[in-house]
Parts: C-alpha cells; sequence; structure tokens
C-alpha cells in the first residue's frame, strides 16, 4: 500500500512540476524512484527501454517503475498519476488562455524554465552515461584515469551523434542500430 | 511524435487549420507533464469535451503502455543474454549522444537575444546541471527556483530594455 501511495506522489508530482518533456523528467524520475531503492544501473536499463517502444518517455517509465515495483495494480496507478495533472491542468487553461496571454509574470516564468530545463536534460544525460561511458559516476576523479572509460560504449555514442547531427537520420533508427551494433559486439565478438 | 500528431490533426482528419495546431504545439510544450497528453488533451476537448479529450489522452497513453508491459514480460522470459545485455549497452550509449544532441540543439535556440538574457540563461543552466547532476539537490525545487529567479529577471532586467 504504502508503495502504491510513493508512485502516485512520485509520478504525479513529474506530472505537476516537469517542463520540456520526457528527457528533462527523467531526474525527477530518478531521485523519486531512488525511494524503491532504483540504482542508476536499473535507471539506465528503463531509459533504454523508453526510448525504444512507442510513446511519450514518461509514460513508459511510469509504466515500467510500477510493474517493476508493484505489480501491474502499480503500472495502472503511476500511468495514471503521471497523465493526470497535465489532463486537468490542460482543460483548465483551454478556458482561461487569453487572460495567460501577454502576462509578464508567465513570460518570466519561462525565461526561468527554458534554461533549467537545458541543465535538467544534461544532468539526465549524467545519470545514463554513469556506469555505460565510464565505470562509475559521471563526476569523479577518476575521470583522469584511462581505464576509467569504456571505449566501445563512448565509440557507439560518438557514432551516434554523427548520425543523428550530420547524417540526419532519426533517433529512433539510430536506437534500433546502436541496438543490433551492441548485440553482435557484446553478444557475438566479445 | 510531434509533427505525427500535426499532420493527423491538420492533414487528415482536418480537425484545425495549420495556426490552430501550432498554437496547440506551443501551449502543449510549454504547460508541465507529458507533451503528447497536453496535446491529445486539447484535440480532444476541441473536437468532443471532456469525454473526447479522455478518450484522446488514453489513446494515446496505452500503447506506450501495453508496450513497456509486453517487453519487461519478454525480457523476464529471455532473463540473462549477452545478446540483450549488449542490445542495452548499444541503446544506452546511443542515448547518451541523443541527449546530448539534444541539448546543443536547445542551447543554440537559448543563444541569441539579448546579452543579459543570454548570461542568465546561460548561469541558469549551468546552475541547475550542478545542483542536480553533482549535488543532487531536489529537482522540483531547482524548478520551483528557476521560475521565481526567471519572473525576478524578467520584471526587472528584460521589461526595462524594452522601455529603454
Amino acid at each position: 500500500m504504502i508503495v502504491l501511495y510513493n508512485l502516485v506522489k512520485i509520478f504525479f508530482c513529474v506530472g505537476l512540476f516537469a517542463f520540456g518533456g520526457g528527457t528533462a523528467m527523467l531526474p525527477l524520475i530518478y531521485q523519486g524512484a531512488s525511494v524503491f531503492g532504483m540504482n542508476r544501473a536499473d535507471f539506465s536499463d528503463m531509459v533504454a527501454l523508453s526510448q525504444i517502444t512507442p510513446g511519450p518517455i514518461a509514460v513508459n517509465a511510469a509504466t515500467y517503475i510500477g510493474l517493476q515495483y508493484a505489480g501491474i495494480t502499480g503500472a495502472i496507478i503511476a500511468t495514471l498519476a503521471v497523465c493526470l495533472p497535465c489532463f486537468l491542468i490542460m482543460l483548465i487553461v483551454i478556458r482561461l488562455i487569453d487572460k495567460f496571454k501577454g502576462s509578464r509574470i508567465v513570460e518570466g516564468a519561462f525565461v526561468g524554465i527554458r534554461p533549467v530545463t537545458i541543465g535538467l536534460i544534461l544532468t539526465a544525460a549524467i545519470f545514463v552515461a554513469g556506469g555505460v561511458l565510464v565505470k562509475g559516476p559521471v563526476v569523479s576523479v577518476q575521470l583522469a584515469d584511462i581505464d576509467y572509460y569504456n571505449w566501445i560504449p563512448l565509440g557507439i555514442c560518438g557514432g551516434s551523434v554523427v548520425m543523428m547531427s550530420l547524417l540526419k537520420v532519426k533517433p529512433i533508427y539510430v536506437m534500433l542500430i546502436m541496438a543490433a551494433a551492441g548485440a553482435v559486439i557484446y553478444g557475438a565478438i566479445l | 511524435m510531434i509533427p505525427q500528431i500535426q499532420n493527423l490533426v491538420v492533414e487528415e482528419k482536418k480537425w484545425m487549420d495549420e495556426e490552430e495546431a501550432l498554437d496547440c504545439i506551443a501551449l502543449g510544450q510549454s504547460l508541465p507533464g507529458v507533451i503528447a497528453v497536453n496535446l491529445a488533451t486539447y484535440v480532444g476537448y476541441r473536437q468532443r469535451g471532456i469525454s473526447g479529450a479522455v478518450r484522446a489522452t488514453v489513446g494515446i497513453i496505452l500503447p506506450a503502455f501495453l508496450s513497456i508491459i509486453i517487453a519487461l514480460l519478454l525480457l523476464g522470459y529471455i532473463g540473462d543474454n549477452a545478446y540483450v545485455e549488449g542490445a542495452f549497452i548499444g541503446i544506452k550509449a546511443a542515448v547518451c549522444g541523443l541527449i546530448a544532441v539534444t541539448a546543443v540543439r536547445l542551447l543554440k535556440q537559448m543563444v541569441g537575444g539579448s546579452k543579459p538574457k543570454m548570461i542568465f540563461s546561460i548561469i541558469m543552466a549551468a546552475g541547475s546541471l550542478a545542483a542536480v547532476g553533482v549535488f543532487g539537490v531536489t529537482a522540483v525545487l531547482v524548478i520551483i527556483i528557476g521560475i521565481l529567479l526567471g519572473i525576478i529577471f524578467h520584471i526587472f532586467v528584460t521589461s526595462k530594455e524594452v522601455t529603454r
């Protein structure tokens, strides 16, 4: 019961406070799910699965964490909890939209939210990269040590940046190609 | 996902014209929460009121919900497997690249505009990265502080520039 209560609390907060979409939400989800004992390895597995399954990342994440820690009931409750705040806020805003336009308070709020969103997106990268691109946390004195880096994932990461930014390949195809590459490299070669 | 929704609503179903669709997307992206749910609620409400909003929202979350359940059941069934683990390492490494590309695109949008605003934005982005990513400050708290500082900055600095 306490698990279900925590799921509602965490995902309701995520739905209420997370601006800027799925990736910027990940730090909030990570901090919330640490209550259940979710570590960085579990978290980055969850992020990976959310990226290659269809639909919004936040819904994928809520279903994943709900199912892992409280079964199918947890999955349903967490998913509803993450969607409810934005559903209700949108219904209210549709009716009041004209009053918000041109408000300096609202404009100012977004002047603050936009850069914080970028900071949170970069934070998500740090969380996922720890244990994947390097052998431990990203923020560490061991960064000076050449053995601290995982060179194959770093190569895959670099390759995916080139594919997305220079070759303009869609992210979902990059994910699938790199999944295949990882399966071949770690399953068949190493 | 957003371009797909835009195409469905404007081209296929002709529920909105291009301009209303862009307004709807801008609104969906600026409100908190799941952007796709925001858009579905808006489109559903405009078409069929509350019941339309509920149906559109359920429609957009159901595939995401079911695909995770199925994926986790499959992964549990397969168990430990070097190929699956390798695929996950590949995806996670690519996700790091994807997030970096996204962040750079957003940073480029932020540069430009007035100089004080640019400096403010860079400090806020770096500050929130350090606070949450390095020092483990609660992200919700950082967002609330960001909103308050943004309002203060906007009222005292940006507005003055306009009047000058």
